[in-house]
């Protein structure tokens, strides 16, 4: 039997960024807000102590901060042929655990968005023609567009501290020469903090880029260049490139993260209440099936108990918010045969590929240097940026130079032929740790009919709940992208005039490899948009099945982008929170009617 | 006792030492170097890693256990020219310490069945095995393997003859019952690479010797005046609990 709690006027599940930002809306609004996180308080001190946390093993290696496995996982197969099987050990991606979620521990690449990828896929439609996307891909718009978002990612960068160069702000051209981005959209405002820093290593790449014809520019970063105070009075130290920052807590107070930028402004609330180690095992419906009445979780101590609410918030991570979607019956769940149902619908993820390129011992990349967000990018094969028409593909990457910090036990890396022990690794490796400039290519992943999520039927979590099931593999469009990228990016590696180059892409033929950390940019599976037939949220990320669940997070893009989704994920959050404040609670209902 | 039942005197006999020198200010650099010197004739300096494989007990390996983990790390990583190996920097101390943490019995993973070991590599881990029973296993089996092909344990091989031994792992050549020879390598390599490069907190990379070697400076973790420059960083490493190198 559960234990019932008193009645909220909206709980909040999971507490990384779309918590936090939805929990501090909902009680600038005056609601009664409680938010339930599944792992357990965590905060700069003491999880972020310095020095305990300069500790590649315990954290990194041993993924201290990241989901815990033993307790959760996701299964996944290749095809609908396969059987899944548990992803035993955390590979492919990353997310995070306790408060704060994978806001803790990522990089802090700060994008926006590029304004067509709003609109996938009537921009294709538009200027390639309807027979260029393949039958089998399901890109969709997004049912928002970037006019309508920017005040949301004006406002986001300004919580965030986002440090970065306009190129254009209200039409008046203000980055030429300064490391603005000439394929960005219009902004309203500056970014609040200006760019970081370059390592040497971004040097390079923006040296090389340059001789190349390309457009390099400075990555927008939620790590800081200077001291900060954002608008809810949190504050920020400058970054020191300290070399330990995505899977570490930031000990300077630098990097962006829920706990550092919005959890300082929710503490001392009467409205809100922060309550870790409650693990939400559903969403509860009335009756009528179209109203939650609340959530079940199971605390600490393993007891059930019932958090009645008027409003439901799904801000979990992606794939949780899918899963909790499926177990509680909202939507209905996906169908690949058919082609019909939302929830589980259109999963997708990164196409990434990398280039390292090796130097003498007079080019000094020193690779411990590094922050996560900071860094040197073109975007000339970004979105649709250049003519895919003679190319036969569909989507863009944008590629960049993003010393984050390489730490010995994983960060180091040798010219392709070079034994993995013995003296001449040791040789190698002593040669060529701090001599190295890694780069990648950050693709666009598309979604495609036989990619999605649903519920596993075999094995089951800690709390005896079925797994998530992820039925996944790269298509001929991501093989013919990532080659096509590698290539461009290889002229970048060239121009830089190395001793050595290692190539890691993809070639025909090859299966998504669940053990090779690739990022943790999970996308769709509760995918908003303008028909209930194909999205399972309306533009507000508000359900099309039960009025009183939002659902955001990356969970609502129907296809990934080229950018990270930090950006987007945010805005969208604020778009949501917005129309609840300004619509919903005045009446309660369907934002959009189907 | 043959003198290759003890790796680190045929080390000592076989080859020079290494030892930290720290230069003077006037070089313009203040980093440490590493001197060649007569082992015999090394005087101790007082921050030189205490001698490895003497101080410390194993808790989880048992004697003939530990006399393969410090032959094979040693192989691993030797000390040679370019400075200290594993053995020096302490990493069956290392190895052992970790046998003895969640990370070792599978706590960390998840571990429901139904397992299926065949799986393709691409599917990630798919063992019912733990670290602590892939050591057990791997160290018998090959034991098993240099008894029959040698007639000796591993520890008591010549260099090149271990050498042969582990890329036969690495390969996956000898077909063991117990468990795949790749995956038992895979982890005394990955095991022995953390040992060397881990904080000395862990019991491994002891006088910082691994980061020495690539010039990582340790828990330094401030550059915000080296970000730009193409330079060698001048400083040495620190630890965690404040150890300079």
């Amino acid at each position: 039997m559960s234990t019932v709690m008193k009645k909220v006027d909206a709980v909040i599940v999971g507490f990384g960024w779309t918590g936090a930002i939805m929990a501090k809306e909902l009680t600038e609004a005056g609601l009664n807000v409680v938010a339930l996180e599944r792992g357990p308080m965590q905060d700069t001190y003491p999880d972020g102590n310095y020095p305990q946390v300069i500790d590649e093993l315990t954290y990194s290696v041993r993924k201290k901060l990241f989901q815990d496995v033993s307790k959760e996982t996701v299964t996944i197969r290749h095809s609908v042929n396969d059987v899944a099987l548990p992803n035993r050990q955390l590979g492919a991606f990353l997310p995070g655990n306790g408060v704060g979620g994978a806001g803790l521990h990522w990089s802090g690449v700060h994008f926006r968005v590029d304004p067509m990828e709003l609109r996938m896929r009537s921009h294709y439609e538009e200027r390639y023609g309807k027979n260029f996307i393949p039958k089998d891909m399901t890109i969709q718009d997004f049912g928002v567009s970037y006019e309508e978002l920017e005040p949301f990612f004006d406002y986001a960068e300004k919580v965030f501290g986002t440090s970065g160069q306009a190129w254009t702000v209200n039409g008046k051209l203000v980055g030429e020469g300064k490391g603005g981005n000439p394929y960005a959209p219009d902004r309203s405002d500056h970014f609040p903090l200006v760019s970081q820093k370059n390592t040497y290593s971004a040097q390079l790449f923006q040296k090389a880029a340059n001789e190349v014809g390309y457009k390099p520019y400075n990555l927008p970063s939620a790590n800081t260049s200077g001291p900060y105070t954002n608008p809810y009075g949190a504050q920020m130290g400058p970054c020191n490139f300290c070399g330990f920052c995505s899977g570490y807590v930031c000990y300077m107070y630098s990097k962006a993260s829920p706990n550092v930028n919005i959890l300082p402004a929710l503490k001392p609330l009467p409205n809100f209440e922060l309550r870790p180690d409650a693990h939400v095992i559903r969403v509860n419906l009335d009756s009528t099936k179209s109203k939650a009445t609340g959530v079940t979780y199971i605390d600490a101590l393993g007891r059930e108990i019932e958090q009645p609410a008027d409003l439901v918030i799904l801000g979990a991570f992606q794939l949780h918010n899918v899963r909790l979607m499926l177990l509680s019956g909202i939507g209905k769940p996906y169908d690949p045969k058919t082609g019909e149902g939302v929830v589980g619908r259109n999963f997708a993820y990164q196409n990434m590929a990398t280039i390292k390129a090796y130097f003498d011992k007079d080019v000094h990349t020193n690779n411990f240097i590094g922050a996560g967000g900071n860094g040197v990018a073109i975007d000339d094969f970004n979105a649709d940026n250049f003519d895919h028409g003679p190319h036969g593909f569909v989507g863009g990457s944008p590629m960049w130079v993003n010393q984050a910090g390489s730490r010995p036990i994983a960060g180091t890396s040798n010219p392709p032929g070079t034994p993995t022990w013995g003296s001449a690794w040791k040789r190698a490796t002593a040669d060529y740790y701090t001599h190295q400039v890694s780069m990648d290519a950050h693709g666009a992943h598309q979604s495609y009919r036989s990619n999605y999520l649903d519920l596993d039927p075999v094995y089951r979590d800690s709390f005896g709940q079925p797994l998530l099931r992820m039925t996944f593999d790269w298509q001929e469009n991501d093989i013919k992208m990532n080659r096509f990228m590698m290539e461009k990016m290889g002229k970048i590696a060239e121009a830089m005039n190395p001793k050595a180059i290692a190539r890691i892409g993809k070639q025909v033929g090859d299966h998504f490899n669940t053990a090779s950390y690739q990022t943790t940019h999970l996308n769709g599976g509760a995918i908003m948009g303008t028909d209930p037939k194909t999205s399972a949220l309306n533009r507000y990320l508000q359900s099309w099945d039960v009025h009183n669940v939002f659902v955001p997070g990356a969970s609502a893009f129907p296809q990934g982008l080229g950018y990270n989704p930090t950006g987007l994920v945010a805005a969208l959050t604020y778009w949501s929170a917005r129309a609840i404040r300004e619509q919903y609670l005045k009446n309660p209902g369907p934002l959009v009617q189907a | 006792m043959s003198e290759q039942d003890n790796p680190r005197r045929e080390f000592l006999r076989k080859t020079l030492t290494l030892i930290p020198v720290v230069t003077v200010a006037s070089t313009g650099l203040g980093s440490t170097v590493m001197m060649a010197t007569p082992a015999v004739a090394a005087p101790e300096p007082a921050q030189r890693p205490s001698s490895p494989g003497k101080a410390y007990e194993p808790t989880y390996f048992t004697a003939e256990e530990w006399a393969f983990v410090n032959a094979a790390v040693a192989r691993l990583i030797p000390a040679d020219e370019q400075g200290p190996g594993a053995l020096e920097a302490g990493v069956p101390e290392y190895i052992d310490r970790q046998m003895n943490t969640p990370y070792a019995s599978g706590a960390l993973w998840f571990m429901q069945g139904p397992f299926n070991a065949d799986a393709p590599p691409e599917m990630g881990w798919q063992s019912k095995l733990v670290p602590k029973q892939i050591y057990r296993l791997g160290i018998a089996a090959t034991e098993e393997l240099c008894k029959k092909a040698y007639n000796s344990t591993f520890a008591g091989l010549d260099s090149a003859t271990r050498d042969e031994v582990l890329k036969q792992l690495e390969a996956g050549t000898p077909k063991f019952e117990s468990v795949p020879a790749k995956m038992f390598f895979s982890f005394l390599l990955q095991n022995t690479k953390e040992g060397f490069f881990c904080d000395p907190i862990h019991g491994g990379n002891k006088g910082m010797v691994g980061w020495t070697m690539i010039g990582f400076p340790g828990a330094r973790a401030d550059f915000m005046d080296w970000v730009e420059r193409n330079e060698q960083y001048p400083f040495p490493a620190v630890s965690i609990r404040g150890e300079r190198a």
